[in-house]
């Protein structure tokens, strides 16, 4: 996920002071942009109250047919670049070009969609309408994607973390709060959640049960069971190949995707450690909420 | 809801071919030809996830907001998630994986 990259922000300005674009230019132009991962806002004769956010640094390019010269703008604010560019008789690939040769000169990142190997936006969005602090998530996600804030709240904490189409978390969720925007059907993609979701879930076999006891609680005793016998035979191999089983079995289940877990290096699966570290915390946020 | 002329947000969903392509292309075509501002983003998702400081801003105000994006409840916790609030009661959302662009067009439209 690439989190470095700064506003960013194009304006196609036809108000007064510019001549209107032909219809097929404007739609060209904007559509080309966007599928490039840049937010258009289009000015018409009428206007448009664009806020910008004080506090952060923002670059802004306006591209106008202005019949001469562009107008110089400024923002009276330091963070607040705005650049003007004039235009007329351009085609679409050469105004493309002018955003691109602007954006880089500025030396601002752009996410990209549509290339080979492009970041997706795919992590878990939480609706607290339904969210009852249980935990379940936190408890269940083997990546950390999860943490509380200061006061104890769930929320997602490192959405780098997700790994791609995998909507676990949210099959595991008794509330179905959990949503994934980005996936295929509902409620996991945000579409109302009927009375029939809440049911299924309550009838879906507990991670508990499936488990014979939450995931961290079992990889923990088998991680304390395996201490003696490390002890004489230490093989981290073997502690890897009970992890892979681990998540084999909820692969079986149905609860995370085959080619999710095809993809997983186990190497970088927590250690034992950070997943005892991780229980504690549960149980001290558990005990504290009771 | 205020008497307020709606402004137009339109997302892109960019990243994923979830939202069908057709109704997407339609429904910026629209826009395009109706003469009126809008504003447009590649993927409110990606903006969420980096917490783009631009999202503080797109539903601020006392205007009344018409989102072209997805589910209502997907389009509301993004903005959260964020850290952006969602005043309910001045966006009123519009979602492309289940309505169609004509759909859509003439409610958003419907007064240029």
């Amino acid at each position: 996920m690439k989190n470095d990259v700064c506003a960013y922000q194009v304006v196609l300005f036809e108000g007064i002071g510019a001549v209107e674009l032909a219809e097929d230019q404007r739609r060209q132009v904007t559509r080309r942009l966007l599928d490039k991962g840049y937010s258009v806002t289009r000015v018409g004769a009428s206007g448009i109250r664009k806020g910008v956010n004080s506090s952060s640094d923002t670059s802004i390019l306006v591209l106008g047919d202005f019949a001469g010269n562009a107008p110089q703008v400024t923002s009276g604010e330091a963070h607040i670049d705005i650049r003007t560019e004039n235009i007329t008789g351009l085609d679409v690939e050469t105004i493309l070009a002018i955003v691109e040769k602007n954006r880089s000169e500025k030396g601002l990142g752009l996410n990209s969609p549509g290339e080979p190997g492009a970041w997706k936006p795919w992590f878990p969005v939480i609706d607290y309408d339904r969210c009852t602090n249980c935990m379940q998530c936190l408890s269940f996600c083997l990546f950390d994607v999860y943490g509380v804030d200061g006061e104890k709240r769930i929320q997602v904490q490192n959405n780098d973390n997700c790994k791609t189409n995998c909507p676990a978390c949210s099959r595991v969720c008794p509330e179905v709060a959990i949503m994934f925007p980005k996936y295929s059907s509902g409620p996991i993609n945000g579409a109302d959640v009927a009375d029939a979701d809440v049911a299924r879930e309550k009838m879906k076999v507990d991670i508990t049960s499936l488990l014979g006891g939450d995931i961290y609680t079992s990889l923990r005793t088998r991680s304390e069971k395996a201490k003696s016998r490390f002890s004489k035979e230490r093989s981290p191999d073997k502690a890897l190949d009970e992890r892979k089983r681990c998540l084999t079995k909820l692969q079986q289940s149905g609860i995370i995707p085959a080619d999710v877990l095809a993809e997983l290096d186990l190497n970088s699966l927590p250690s034992p450690e950070e997943i005892q570290r991780k229980a504690r915390e549960l149980s001290r946020l558990q005990g504290a909420g009771e | 809801m205020n008497t307020t002329k709606p402004r137009i947000l339109y997302c892109r969903c960019a990243f994923a071919q979830t939202v069908p392509q057709s109704t997407k292309d339609e429904v910026l075509d629209h826009l395009c030809e109706s003469g009126e501002s809008f504003e447009t983003v590649a993927d409110l998702c990606e903006m969420s996830a980096r917490k783009d400081p631009r999202l503080l801003t797109l539903l601020e105000g006392e205007e009344p907001v018409q989102v072209v994006a997805c589910y209502h409840r997907a389009v509301k916790w993004l903005f959260h998630s964020a850290g952006a609030s969602f005043p309910d009661a001045n966006v009123e959302v519009f979602n492309m994986r289940e309505q169609t662009a004509e759909e859509i067009c003439e409610k958003i439209l419907k007064e240029s």
